[in-house]
């Protein structure tokens, strides 16, 4: 396509700038793979020079070091201690011998087995004295994996504390050559209030994050690489053990089994763009819109308006959704009211039909969603100039010309990125999906595959439906998690790269 | 007629036909606020409604009870409703305390400090949102589920899991702390303060809006939650949230058949507190909401 300079696009018509910008959008998809990966070798790049400057850094403080120093190769915060930081030093000792420990007793099995996931599996033992079978039970592939990564985890945590033990002893060599005095442990726990403060403050909601986000993520990461589901348990039925690369093909394959897991994927994927789409642009647009209805001058009561809607935020998710969901059930209240009406004369079911279904979830998701771009839309209504108005209706401006050209482009700059997350939210919004419809209508084309698919399903409740069912299978549910990751991320590089704003977060201080 | 009263008259015919136009739009927009206001309060007024019908229990095709009473709420007490309110409450109110004191932390720090791996840290937050958390908790499930941290004695493992990670969710505070101007911690600062005290004796004070935000969010969230309580309590009654606990009596139609109007009830008994309290803080809600959204 042939790019056009500020210049000559202004020359454009209306249609042609769309397909212009249309153009533009799908083009910037293969650029934002590519960026994508080119970001991810960027990291590893960086990460292997960063990994080559320590270790060269590491030998010339070794060759360089006086005795202390070298010592402390070996035994941790050695130098800290013959250099009058006791508290330092002992840290860094008693983690030292803590490593050493759990290595010995527990983590060096727990890597031995990483690698197999466990060799001996439940099997049938035979007992003489009371002549019977029973089952004995082997390994554990599972907390082999867990205490795996755990282990591997700690392991990076030990190799960080000893290139750090290393870092301070230079640090103390060149503080004692230029004649200076070391800080005393007194001066250490003191700037833990000032000058390291934030350490203090960010250690216990990090630590949260690595154990109970990091952490799992990693290790469902991995899963997707083995054959962990219901019938190989890692424990008590049969373990699991690494596949390699088959879940991926499995997902992307037309026939395993007698289902085509291309086919549901590819309808899932569809059905949560499609979904994400209109439940992002039909709030934005019409939140905005009774934003303005509420805050047009002239208009009274403007609390109350106010209030009533955000009744919707106000009340738990879980009891409207369900509420409404059975309002609109074959022997629902709509149905009562219509048939009574005389609107219908036979029940309309609304979680039946496939499109219909569909179209009342994005209406429901409309009651649920306004509320809050009402109010946000709200908060930046106010800060428009309104001088803006005041010049634009001097100049003949009419309301809907003053909407499109002040209004909406305002909006749409100020309020960028929170249409990106909105977006990627609503791809991950289970809530609306499954307290509504739990998916149904059934899908046919996705008979077989695990979780029973339906036509409102999204990737997230498809995963969902896959880890809780009767038939659960771990490995799927981890390979539909990292496409979501996937496409989101995609998502985000391409409309980041496109949006006008990326915007400088020092300008607000 | 002089030119100037020919000037006043077209003024003022003008300004008729602009207050006439303004008139009408004006009534079609409340003509369209009172149909969104009532599409808006239907639902919650029938779930009012239902809940005191004493002559079935089941679905009906009519909103307004043939027989009123309050046997469903009464009836509620010999359910396990009351340890399922007792459960979400305990939980609400343990988070909103530590929830907020970490994600008070998290962002006051991302937004005063300079430190080496800040930009780092937060790109790497950003990447792992991206993840859907549902990932995580089928193996924090079966982590807690060893730990024997299921089913009834869900309660120290949901909050566990619930305050882990919300350090994640930081955006909006810091926002809010962007907006303090750094020349206040500096004078401070110049005045012999440390770090920590300049957040205590200075920051937290002007930080009360956001701070009643938190609380406000970290409290309501548990009460919303459902994805996470359900893999907890394993379905076993005496382990589930409100949520969990009011969804499986409408999980099946013979279930619904005999606890619709009793899911009523529960509704509005869980509802009316949270939505009274809501209300009240509104005000700082917003604060938090338009803030969060434009500061991104």
């Amino acid at each position: 396509m042939k790019r056009y300079s500020d210049l000559e696009y202004l020359r454009l018509s209306k249609g042609q700038k769309f397909l212009y910008k249309l153009a533009s959008f799908f083009l910037a998809i293969p650029r934002g793979i590519g960026t994508f990966f080119l970001g991810i070798g960027r990291f590893f790049k960086k990460l292997g020079v960063g990994i080559g400057k320590e270790i060269s850094d590491v030998v010339m403080t070794f060759v360089k070091g006086d005795w202390k120093t070298k010592t402390s190769y070996l035994v941790m915060g050695f130098g800290s201690i013959a250099r009058g930081q006791m508290l330092r030093g002992l840290l860094f000792l008693l983690f030292e011998a803590v490593f050493i420990f759990y290595m010995v007793t527990a983590g060096g099995y727990w890597m031995s087995m990483l690698p197999s996931l466990g060799k001996i599996g439940p099997h049938e033992e035979y007992n003489m004295v009371l002549d019977t079978h029973y089952t004995v039970y082997g390994d554990n592939s599972f907390k082999i994996l867990l205490y795996g990564v755990l282990t591997l985890f700690f392991i990076v945590a030990f190799l960080y504390t000893w290139r750090l033990n290393i870092k301070q002893n230079k640090i103390s060599e060149d503080i004692l050559r230029s004649g200076k005095k070391l800080k005393s442990g007194k001066d250490d726990l003191r700037s833990l209030v000032d000058d390291q403060f934030h350490k203090t403050l960010l250690a216990l909601p990090l630590i949260g994050i690595l154990v109970f986000t990091v952490m799992p993520i990693v290790f469902m990461i991995l899963v997707a690489f083995t054959n962990y589901d219901g019938s190989h348990n890692g424990y008590s039925n049969a373990l699991f053990t690494w596949v390699g690369l088959d879940n991926f093909k499995t997902i992307f394959s037309w026939d395993v089994g007698g289902v085509n897991y291309a086919a549901t994927f590819g309808e899932v994927l569809t059905w949560t763009l499609i979904w994400a789409f209109f439940a992002t642009f039909t709030n934005y647009f019409l939140g905005i819109f009774v934003a303005m209805m509420i805050n047009k001058k002239g208009i009274r009561l403007k609390k109350v308006w106010r209030t009533i809607l955000v009744l919707t935020i106000a009340i738990p998710q879980f009891i409207s959704l369900l509420y409404v969901s059975k309002m609109f059930d074959i022997n629902g209240l709509v149905n009562g009211a219509l048939m009574s009406l005389h609107i219908t004369d036979h029940a309309i079911d609304f979680w039946g039909t496939p499109w219909l279904a569909r179209i009342m979830v994005i209406v429901i998701n409309i009651w649920i969603g306004i509320p809050y771009l009402m109010l946000i839309a709200t908060g930046i209504l106010m800060n428009i100039p309104a001088d803006l108005y005041e010049s634009s209706r001097i100049d003949g401006a009419s309301g809907w010309k003053q909407f499109t050209k002040i209004t909406l482009p305002y909006m749409l700059f100020i309020t960028g990125p929170y249409l990106l997350t909105s977006f990627t939210g609503n791809m991950n919004n289970f809530n609306v999906i499954y307290l509504l419809t739990g998916g149904r209508p059934t899908n046919p084309v996705a008979s077989g595959a695990a979780g029973s698919v339906g036509y409102t399903d999204l990737l997230i409740t498809w995963l969902f439906k896959i880890t809780t069912g009767s038939d659960t299978k771990y490995y799927l549910a981890s390979v539909v998690g990292i496409l979501v990751f996937l496409v989101v991320a995609l998502f985000t590089l391409i409309v980041y790269g496109l949006l006008p704003s990326v915007k400088n977060e020092e300008d607000f201080q | 007629m002089s030119n100037e009263n020919i000037a006043e008259l077209e003024k003022r015919k003008r300004g008729m036909g602009l207050k006439a136009s303004a008139r009408l739009s004006n009534t079609i927009i409340y003509i369209l606020l009172v149909v969104i206001s009532i599409i808006w309060i239907i639902p919650f007024l029938c779930i009012v409604l239902q809940s005191f019908r004493v002559e079935s229990t089941w679905k009906v095709g009519y909103v307004i009870p043939q027989q009123w009473g309050f046997d469903n709420y009464v009836k509620l007490w010999s359910t396990n409703f009351p340890r399922w309110y007792l459960n979400t409450f305990v939980i609400a109110l343990v988070v909103a305390v530590v929830q907020t004191l970490i994600v008070l932390c998290m962002s006051y720090t991302l937004s005063r400090f300079r430190f080496k791996m800040r930009a780092g840290l937060m790109r790497f937050m950003l990447i792992l949102g991206m993840f859907p958390g549902m990932l995580a908790m089928i193996i924090l499930y079966r982590v807690l589920d060893d730990l024997g941290m299921t089913g009834e004695n869900m309660l120290p493992g949901l909050i566990l899991v619930y305050v882990a990670s919300s350090g994640m969710g930081y955006y909006v505070s810091k926002g809010f702390f962007d907006t303090i101007p750094k020349s206040l911690d500096e004078a401070a600062r110049i005045d012999g303060a440390t770090r920590a005290q300049v957040l205590t004796k200075i920051i937290l004070p002007l930080a009360k809006p956001i701070v009643i935000y938190t609380i406000l969010t970290a409290f309501m969230g548990p009460w919303g939650d459902f994805v996470f309580a359900r893999y907890v309590s394993q379905l076993k009654p005496l382990g589930m949230n409100v949520a969990v606990g009011l969804q499986s009596w409408l999980a099946t139609d013979t279930m619904t058949h005999d606890y619709y109007t009793l899911f009523c009830a529960g509704g509005v008994v869980v509802a009316l507190p949270v939505a009274i309290l809501f209300m009240c803080l509104q005000k700082y809600y917003v604060e938090g909401v338009t803030g969060g959204a434009v500061k991104g």
